[in-house]
């Protein structure tokens, strides 16, 4: 903690350690570099779009083109990227695999050195993988399609079950909604798109696993999850990347629709290479009686900005956010959640924890809307942030408008720091100082690492452990 | 040099921040199958030495040296030390928000052995429920954060359970007594004897007397600005507690005069 210049050196050759890993790329299809009305019409050629997607996309394109970066609120790290220099579709041209052991070996090795722990592999058999922009694996449990749940990936979702999937797609998020949620409505390819039908309560989580092995390619995956009258399901997604030379773009929106009565809850925990901006939608349309949770973890990443967000539309829908941020040197954690009541008696709970290490800097953006025609709705919004060195840093930027008075809300906020006492009280004990600084850290978590199922707790705590071990100078 | 004690050589050490001078050549040997006591007054150095030897940066030392077994316990960075044997019960534990009793412990432990290899989980709830049974703690204290919340009582105590699972060859116990009562001190006190064998040393900080009554140590030394000023057995801690810091000082200051004269 003493010697900054050390510490930020260690830390380098650190994610130089973790992030160092691919495997060799094939690909069939190749948009190339930039973005135009071609490069879409190339797009929605390989892929043998309906002509609908094909002028959601050209729309998007144009609305994209028109809207600025947002960067009169965000980082100005946001104008280092280079739209004409990345490339927006790739893919090997494979069908979606079906079994185990259909997927190519290297998938395999990826999972292998990613370390997914063998507990998990055993859900690999409900899992849809997406290899590059196409799904490589996709194999939807037996017994979950009987129930007459489909598990598709969103090409599929969109040209085989249009008649569910037009009328939700891109309803809860606008293509306008923001400059990144046009750019995905103009050339997403890949993400998932799940229906479950009315009572069916999906027993085990569908996973699906997302990483990008392409120099300056971004991924655009389109999530559409739609959750029928008094129905119940939980979706998890892992992210994680191999490091690259030069900046990736990873910009996905993510729809969740819970009927009446239903039950959703996504949960995500993404380590992105260092040099990854992550500019993510993600928002959940609750009808009444509804539950929509969102459970985040985001590690790594140069740049990530998200606030998944709930807009309570039915009388008594609840909302939930509950995020854990890690940003170590040269990254920015900008994430956050958006409550929007839109009925009586609405309840959102908002738990966000960061941790800053080394020149990290996490931010915590907030919104909370309650109208005044509505009465009976509640917030809770926590946030607390940990700093770990002495330059590292965090921010909190909580809007919280409540209009009308039949309301209640609860705002508490927390910067603190890990006390150099506290380490050497743990390292008397016999820990390392990387050790005792991971033990406190995740203990500052703890809480809300239980909300995340086991085999991901195991996950998050070796990520946590693997960015610690440079933080000590 | 024996490689069967702790042994502290003149050792002087000073605040690193300002330079104020505390421990002005020390010297003790603690060998393994005894208990001494430090008895001092208030601002002598006795916690400043119990943090020098853990390693605490805030001190500086500057002259002398400390061997553990034989070996120079300077060139050990804080969690070597303590993995070579050294413990301190602290003064004032602290608080670790989050991690539980369990946790902790077993993290500890597992820092003890090589790399790859695990606690047996059996076996270590076995033994911790054993320890804390002893103790008169309750088993809900694993399952809860480590001190957050605990009374005063409550953290010592759990001092004294950490040193019981991790086993040290030389145990500091800084003013392990202050802020107990007279049930609780006996416990503490239970729990320290339970752990006097002939492979370890054990080191008592205190300030008072009490405490002597239920760990009967083999040798008490006094500490008076910075240095061991009088050693001998127990009966020096009575008589110190008869007549005061002051008679020391006295004496010292007599003792000075006598030898400029």
């Amino acid at each position: 903690m003493t010697t900054e210049t050390a510490t930020v050196q260690s830390i380098a050759r650190e994610r130089g350690e973790i992030g160092n890993f691919r495997f060799p790329e094939k690909h069939k299809y190749d948009a190339g570099f930039g973005l135009s009305e071609r490069t879409i019409d190339y797009i929605c050629d390989v892929k043998n779009d309906p002509d609908w997607v094909r002028a959601f996309r050209k729309k998007a394109l144009g609305v994209f083109e028109s809207k600025p970066m947002p960067t009169h609120w965000a980082s100005d790290d946001l104008n280092t990227i280079d739209f004409d220099k990345i490339r927006y579709y790739l893919s090997s041209g494979d069908l979606p695999k079906r079994s185990w052991d259909d997927v190519p070996d290297e998938v395999k090795q990826t999972f292998e050195r990613l370390g997914i722990p063998e507990q998990e592999r055993k859900f690999l058999a409900g899992v849809e993988a997406q290899y590059d922009s196409e799904a490589a694996y996709s194999n939807v449990k037996e017994a979950v399609a009987e129930q007459g749940v489909l598990f598709v990936n969103s090409t599929e979702g969109l040209k085989e079950h249009a008649d569910i999937f037009r009328p939700w797609f891109g309803k809860v998020i606008p293509t306008g909604d923001n400059k990144f949620s046009a750019l995905n409505s103009a050339v997403f390819s890949g993400g998932s798109f799940i229906y479950v039908p009315p009572g069916v309560k999906v027993k085990h989580p569908l996973q699906a696993y997302f990483r990008i092995n392409s120099e300056q390619f971004g991924q655009f995956e389109r999530t559409l999850i739609i959750v029928d009258e008094g129905a119940e399901l939980t979706y998890m997604e892992g992210c994680t990347a191999p490091k690259f030379e030069t900046s990736t773009l990873h910009s996905a929106v993510v729809e969740l629709v819970a009927m009446k009565g239903a039950k959703i809850q996504y949960i995500t925990v993404q380590n992105w290479s260092a040099n990854v901006f992550n500019l993510v939608t993600k928002r959940g349309l609750a009808h009444e009686d509804a539950e929509i949770r969102w459970i985040d973890c985001n590690i790594g990443s140069r740049l990530t900005m998200k606030y998944p967000g709930v807009i309570m539309k039915g009388r008594r829908a609840r909302g939930e956010v509950i995020s854990i941020a890690l940003a170590n040197t040269g990254q920015h954690q900008d994430t956050g959640a958006k409550m929007i009541h839109a009925a009586d008696e609405t309840t959102s709970n908002v738990v966000s924890k960061s941790i800053s290490v080394g020149q990290g800097r996490s931010t915590y953006r907030g919104q909370v809307l309650i109208p005044k025609h509505l009465k009976g709705c509640k917030n809770n919004t926590e946030c607390d942030a940990l700093l770990i060195n002495s330059n590292s840093k965090t921010d909190t930027y909580p809007a919280i408008t409540v209009r009308g008075n039949q309301h209640s809300t609860q705002h508490e906020a927390s910067v603190s720091q890990v006390s150099e006492e506290q380490i050497f009280y743990m390292q008397q004990r016999g820990l390392s100082e990387a050790a005792a600084m991971s033990l406190s850290v995740n203990g500052f978590i703890n809480d809300l690492v239980r909300e995340f199922p086991m085999e991901y707790s195991v996950e998050l705590k070796r990520l946590i452990d693997l960015e610690m071990e440079g933080s000590v100078g | 040099m024996s490689t069967n004690c702790l042994e502290i050589r003149n050792l002087h050490a000073t605040i690193a921040a300002n330079g104020t001078p505390i421990l002005n050549g020390l010297d003790l040997t603690l060998p393994k199958g005894e208990v001494h006591a430090i008895m001092g007054p208030n601002g002598s150095g006795k916690s400043t030495l119990a943090k020098i030897l853990a390693g605490h940066k805030a001190y500086e030392v500057t002259d002398g040296e400390v061997l553990l077994d034989g070996n120079n316990l300077f060139d050990m960075e804080i969690d070597e030390r303590a993995r070579a044997g050294l413990f301190l019960a602290f003064q004032y534990p602290l608080e670790i928000p989050g991690v539980s009793n369990a946790n902790f412990l077993r993290a500890a432990l597992s820092a003890r052995l090589p790399e790859g290899e695990e606690i047996d989980a059996v076996s270590f709830y076995k033994q911790l429920r054993a320890k804390m049974s002893l103790l008169d703690m309750d088993t809900k204290f694993t399952g809860r954060a480590v001190n957050e919340g605990f009374s005063g009582g409550e953290k010592k105590r759990n001092e004294i359970l950490q040193m019981m699972l991790l086993e040290p060859t030389y145990a500091v116990l800084d003013e392990t007594d202050s802020g107990l009562d007279i049930d609780a001190l006996k416990i503490v006190a239970r729990g320290v004897n339970a752990m006097r064998t002939p492979e370890r040393g054990i080191l008592l900080i205190t300030h008072y007397q009490r405490l002597l009554n239920y760990i009967q140590p083999d040798h008490v030394h006094v500490l008076a600005n910075g240095r061991i000023v009088r050693s001998g057995d127990r009966t020096l801690a009575l008589e110190l507690e008869e007549k005061g810091y002051d008679w020391i000082r006295e004496a010292d200051e007599a003792a000075a005069a006598a030898a400029g004269a």
